[in-house]
């Protein structure tokens, strides 16, 4: 079936419109319907982090701060322009200037002002750890049937919380 | 490791039980939030041993957690593909972490803790990857589900964070409050009058974005579209939810008004396409993933109208995941063809229909 608006190609969108409460059929090809502002597929969005890398790429690196690599986890500029991803937290220290002006760029605004987070203090980890220790032998104890050894545990799990 | 998701009321898809507001147009609201666990490098940059270490850190926490009731541990990288592939489809792990993606290789310490409408990735692209899932538009509801679990794993376990950039991620575009906050949305009447394009132009100058179904590089099919925010920096959490329950509210209106017109202007031909698409789902004996998603869009719009009666939207929800080609194979125990898929799904899809069909008309 040809277009039936220039006559020439091949039909390929079948366009049903109500002018006047009238239904018209239109069979339109792809330039045509176009044109009508018919998209024939809905376009797929820009992803952020492309407009990010592009950011990345055209910004003069500032050789004094970015220069080198991160000194936890070895990661370095090019790195971060090839896969796009940070490496561990302590990049974002390392490379701090670069990702101030980046992240203003792809969030437009360059502050959290979320909800503040303070970690937990060592002693609450290191208990949380003893605790995860004491469990994992409790479980052991149970498995193997050693009543005994398990109620001491129990106690002193008991006791740390 | 097997697979038993039996141990999740409703198989972990009560989020599609259609009990949430506006369900019949926002099928879900989901919200992530993004952490990473302090002293270890980011899972994709961390040594095997690392991400071991992760995982027995967040383990021994999530078992104080008292936001995350009854939640049960499945180490993914224990699992084989089909398995994996089960949790994908039932959106329960994302594909990354799923490992189902060629540039993205199954990681060891990929594990994911899964509760009723709860669930944390351990190991995705960030060691934390929270989530909440709720049925509806329930965008306050999910978050407060969710920002509870942060809260209490976050006590027990020292996340990364910088005082100017927030909670750290391992993409900057997730920088700030790690939030991203979403709707699966079906918007066939903005598509079939052809509002659909100007409608998403303006999500973008608000500052949203949307995806297809299964997320980030997923295509738009069966005419559902996941609307989110696309900063999470410079903004509260709070903020870029009012945000994004305004907007949606709005697409919402829009998308009733465009059903109305439709009705009004082409009620013939509307009623027609749409029973038809019923008619080739009860009867055909192949189908397509695509196929039966554009015909389930058709049916749920007619059931949304009132055009077809008697058809339950959880049933049409639940078709959309069950007739996925892991799911089919699941249900018949054996790894079937592309032509064999087809077959199942039609079987599977008439089944389903049959059920309700005494009551549909």
């Amino acid at each position: 079936m040809v277009c039936d608006n220039c006559h020439e190609r091949d039909a390929v969108v079948n366009l049903t419109t109500i002018e006047n409460n009238a239904v018209r059929q239109l069979h339109l090809c792809e330039q045509c319907a176009a044109e009508r502002g018919v998209e024939t597929t809905v376009a797929t969005p820009k992803h952020p982090l492309g407009e990010f890398l592009q950011a990345v790429q055209q910004q003069s690196m500032p050789a004094s701060a970015d220069a080198g690599k991160c000194a936890f986890c070895g990661l370095t500029m090019k790195d971060f322009r090839d896969t796009g991803r940070m490496g561990c937290a302590r990049c974002y220290t390392t490379f701090e200037s670069s990702m101030r002006e980046l992240l203003r760029r792809v969030h437009g605004g360059p502050r959290h002002i979320g909800r503040p987070y303070r970690a937990p203090a060592e002693q609450v980890l290191e208990k949380a750890g003893v605790l995860g220790e004491l469990r994992d032998k409790l479980r052991r104890a149970i498995e193997q049937e050693q009543f005994e050894v398990a109620a001491e545990l129990r106690d002193r799990i008991k006791v740390l919380e | 490791m097997t697979l038993d998701l039996s141990l999740l009321p409703d198989g972990g898809v009560r989020w599609l039980d259609a009990s949430g507001q506006h369900s019949d147009i926002v099928l879900s609201t989901r919200v992530r939030l993004a952490r990473n666990v302090d002293g270890y490098a980011f899972a994709s940059r961390a040594r095997d041993g690392e991400r071991l270490r992760v995982l027995a850190q967040v383990r021994d926490a999530i078992r104080q957690v008292p936001a995350m009731p009854q939640s049960f541990m499945v180490r993914v990288d224990e699992l084989g593909a089909a398995e994996r592939a089960l949790l994908f489809e039932r959106h329960l792990v994302s594909k990354e972490l799923a490992g189902l993606e060629p540039q993205h290789p199954l990681r060891s310490g990929a594990a994911v803790y899964l509760s009723d409408g709860l669930s944390v990735m351990i190991n995705e692209e960030d060691h934390l990857r929270m989530q909440s899932l709720q049925s509806g538009f329930e965008l306050r509801a999910a978050y407060a589900a969710l920002d509870r679990v942060d809260r209490e794993l976050g006590a027990r376990v020292p996340f990364s964070y910088h005082s100017e950039f927030g909670f750290l991620t391992a993409c900057p575009t997730n920088v700030g409050t790690g939030m991203r906050a979403s709707v699966l949305i079906h918007l066939p009447g903005l598509v079939l009058t052809k509002e659909i394009g100007r409608v998403l132009a303006g999500l973008q100058q608000m500052g949203l974005t949307y995806r297809g179904l299964y997320g980030e590089g997923s295509e738009v099919v069966g005419n559902f579209f996941q609307i989110s925010n696309q900063t999470t920096l410079g903004r509260s959490e709070e903020d870029l939810l009012d945000q994004l329950i305004r907007v949606v509210g709005h697409v919402i209106e829009r998308e009733e008004e465009g059903r109305r017109v439709l009705l009004r202007d082409a009620g013939y031909i509307i009623e027609d396409k749409l029973w038809r698409a019923y008619g080739t789902l009860r009867y055909a004996r192949s189908l397509t993933f695509d196929e039966a998603m554009n015909y389930l869009s058709g049916v749920r719009l007619a059931v949304g109208l009132k055009l077809i009666r008697g058809l339950s939207v959880y049933t049409l929800n639940k078709l959309l995941i069950f007739s996925q080609a892991a799911h089919l194979s699941a249900a018949e125990a054996r790894s079937l063809t592309e032509s064999e898929t087809n077959l199942a799904r039609a079987r599977y899809v008439r089944r389903a229909l049959e059920e309700e069909a005494g009551s549909v008309g």
